[in-house]
């Protein structure tokens, strides 16, 4: 288990959310959208150039650019 | 007489095919009070009850931090409906109840669709609404929008949930410690002044002002400053023993508490679940395809180009249709009105005014019925996603590409569908630089224009000036959207945080309501004011009309002359004439700056009233071999005063149909003036320097 910034993660790399850095619109845009710690996704795939990414959540698949993924800390294994 | 009732829901809950299933075709369309944001209201009859339906723009969650939400919440505080009927998707319960769990702290009878049964029971997802419904206290019925299972009963439970006065109370939901001790400290002190009550319940505003929900908090601060201030105190308090204590805010730690409490009303027995979690559904599966990195673009791009070509060569069967009837129409005026001014207004201006606005329609019908089908299927996110990444580098979204691409992005679009259809854009900031970018595509009435001038001066190599002259509008607009995305419309990009929602097969009925919709607004909205527009510029080419006895001069044999004499007798050949000091800076004479003037009215006019000012009667913008050999002989013209002209052409004022419709969609006539004059001054300095740096090098 190490904590890793979720740009990192690879292709179908499956993580825990452990923290949001992000405030203000940009955060609450996030807890909105179902992102909050404890959440558990996978990275589904990227955009042709690499950014933004897609993430597999339970439900649902949500897209977020890298410059936005930074502010997520994620568990993986 | 009956009740109010709103829907409010997440986007892709299948809200909107729940109205129109529930309304049919009796839907009226309008906007919100002041902005663009459709509101749509149906009628439900049931048991002799007319329910007044109102579709809220989906929204997952009610902070006043998107146009859409803030509506949505103005909506159910100060319009009071009787019940709000939220629809959540069952496949995606956790995330749609916290929308649910917001609507209900607004203190409203709430009523739960719990929507597309079927698809979470074929996930092997069982849900127990009962169990649901007793742990929110509030009625949950289930669903299927497309098929209409669900409807009436979901309809009952709202008309009785309605007829209760007696408003069931919600749960409970616990914030907290630090955040439950706030609210108990500030709901006295709200309740007794009578604060905002009217609209809101006083543990809500107590609530609102612990998130500094900016709307609330300047709300309050008008209404009494002290007591505003009072409260201010005590969310600062709370936020900063947050901050030390835990590193955090209290918006998150409600948002995380409300996320809390949903998973446990979820693990008490209401939601089952028979397979493994987790597994790949249909959607990721053909995503695997369609979002893959190599095969992805490819196919996006088949996609793209079949949706356009598809459109533009079925609307040209009922445009030409329209064509031949407005034909028929002038010549019978031709016929039976005697000589003179009226008939001239009724011909060029009502006539092909009306011709003008109704000549767009099928193309708008088309091109809606094809966006509809990429939006409602799921795709069009996903070209969103695709091509971000570059968008962003100009300030502009992913989903930008379809208004660019309509416009004529892929030469012979239309700007018209093409700024209406910015509206799949929810971002404020990139939709107004698309709004006001697109234009410099090449649309199908500049064409004309760039074939005249191809054929006359650059008859030998006309595929590779299409293609620079595609270039040099997508690389124009491009950096004209990162300017003003650093000037006039500065500001930190929107969060791309997007669903891309599960493929969907669009229902017949949805397509066909959205794609007519879209067309009759613009048919009712812009076309009074296109049309006053349209006999505007008529008179402007009209009056003054020459004196007699300089008409006179001319001989039965001398028309095309005459209407060359009275053109630049008209009040466009005095601004034409006047302008020319300083368009000959760009090697443009009068006769340019007239067809220029004109082209205001639609840029096909362009090469008819060149044709005018160079005394060859009516041009035919489709036949101009005769005009395009004039040019090429002409002393004042060369491959240099052509090309200047192309790029004038190219970046110059919107035709007014399009200016119209940029005024619509942006929300204000300044937008729209500032297209007309920005762009002009831009297409002017852009052909002098073409001009003059072409005659250095001795072009």
């Amino acid at each position: 288990m190490q904590k890793i910034n979720m740009r990192q993660m690879k292709q179908r790399q499956s993580g825990k959310i452990s923290a949001i850095r992000a405030r203000g619109e940009l955060g609450r845009r996030m807890r909105d959208m179902g992102l909050v710690p404890g959440t558990v996704f996978t990275v589904k795939g990227r955009a042709p150039l690499k950014d933004p990414v897609a993430l597999r959540i339970a439900g649902f698949t949500l897209t977020l650019r890298n410059s936005e993924a930074d502010f997520i800390e994620v568990e993986v294994e | 007489m009956g009740h109010t009732i709103a829907l409010a829901g997440n986007p892709n809950s299948g809200k909107t095919t729940l109205f129109n299933s529930l309304t049919g075709a009796r839907q009226q369309v309008g906007n919100y009070p002041g902005v663009t944001v459709e509101k749509k209201t149906g009628v439900y009859k049931i048991n002799g009850l007319e329910l007044t339906l109102v579709d809220l723009p989906g929204t997952y969650s009610m902070t006043a931090y998107s146009l859409e939400e803030v509506i949505a919440r103005d909506f159910i505080a100060t319009e009071k409906p009787a019940v709000v009927v939220d629809i959540v998707d069952a496949a995606n319960l956790e995330r749609n109840l916290y929308l649910t769990l917001q609507i209900i702290e607004m203190g409203v009878p709430v009523c739960i669709a719990l929507n597309m049964i079927d698809v979470a029971e074929g996930r092997g997802v069982r849900i127990d609404a009962e169990r649901l419904s007793d742990l929110l206290g509030v009625p949950v019925v289930p669903t299927v929008a497309r098929s209409g299972r669900g409807k009436r009963q979901l309809m009952e439970a709202a008309a009785t949930a309605a007829d209760i006065p007696s408003r069931a109370k919600g749960p409970d939901v616990s914030y907290g410690a630090d955040i439950d001790n706030a609210l108990s400290e500030m709901e006295p002190l709200i309740s007794e002044a009578g604060f905002l009550v009217q609209y809101y319940p006083a543990r809500w505003v107590a609530l609102k002002y612990l998130e500094a929900d900016e709307q609330i908090v300047s709300a309050g601060q008008a209404a009494d400053p002290v007591l505003s201030s009072r409260l201010v105190q005590i969310a600062d308090r709370v936020a900063s023993h947050l901050s030390a204590t835990l590193d955090t805010d209290p918006e998150s730690v409600i948002a995380d508490q409300r996320f809390g409490f949903i998973k446990s009303i979820i693990r008490q027995g209401v939601v089952r679940v028979d397979n493994e979690q987790n597994r790949l559904y249909l959607s990721d599966k053909i995503d695997r395809v369609l979002i893959n990195r190599l095969a992805g673009p490819v196919i996006m791009a088949g996609v793209v180009l079949l949706l356009y070509h598809l459109t533009f060569a079925l609307s040209e069967v009922p445009a030409a249709w329209m064509e031949s009837g407005f034909g028929a129409l002038r010549g019978l005026a031709d016929a039976h009105m005697a000589e003179g001014m009226l008939k001239s207004l009724v011909i060029s201006g009502i006539i092909d005014g009306v011709g003008g606005v109704l000549g767009f329609v099928p193309i708008i019908l088309l091109m809606f019925v094809g966006i509809t089908i990429l939006e409602d299927s799921g795709y069009l996110a996903r070209v969103a996603f695709m091509l971000d990444r570059v968008f962003k580098v100009f300030g502009l979204h992913g989903s930008s590409v379809m208004p660019f691409i309509v416009s004529g992005g892929i030469a012979g679009g239309c700007a018209v569908p093409g700024v209406m259809a910015a509206r799949t854009l929810k971002s404020p900031k990139e939709r107004l630089a698309t709004l006001l970018t697109v234009p410099f595509m090449n649309c199908g009435a500049k064409l004309p224009v760039f074939a005249l001038l191809i054929g006359a001066f650059f008859a030998g190599y006309k595929a590779w000036v299409m293609f620079a002259v595609t270039v040099i509008s997508w690389a124009g607009a491009l950096l004209v959207a990162r300017l003003l995305r650093m000037t006039v419309i500065r500001g930190e990009p929107t969060p791309f945080i997007m669903e891309l929602p599960p493929y969907r097969l669009p229902t017949l009925q949805g397509v066909i309501i959205h794609a007519w919709e879209r067309t009759w607004q613009y048919i009712r909205k812009a076309g009074t004011v296109i049309l006053a527009i349209s006999v505007l510029l008529w008179a402007m080419m009209s009056f003054p009309t020459l004196p007699e006895q300089r008409a006179e001069m001319f001989g039965p044999g001398q028309q095309a002359e005459l209407a060359r004499a009275e053109l630049q007798y008209s009040v466009a050949g005095r601004i034409g004439t006047s302008l020319e000091p300083a368009t000959s800076l760009a090697g443009f004479d009068w006769r340019t700056n007239i067809a220029l003037v004109g082209g205001f009215a639609a840029k096909e006019v362009i090469v008819s009233t060149m044709g005018t000012a160079y005394s060859m009667g009516e041009v035919d913008a489709e036949k101009s071999s005769g005009l395009s050999a004039r040019l090429s002989n002409s002393d004042h013209w060369s491959p240099l005063t052509a090309f200047a002209l192309i790029i004038f052409v190219m970046f110059y004022s919107p035709c007014f149909v399009a200016v119209v419709c940029i005024a619509r969609e942006a929300g204000s006539w300044k937008w729209a003036l500032f297209s007309m004059g920005f762009n002009t001054v831009l297409a002017f300095l852009l052909a002098v320097a073409v001009y003059q740096a072409g005659s250095l090098l001795g072009f």
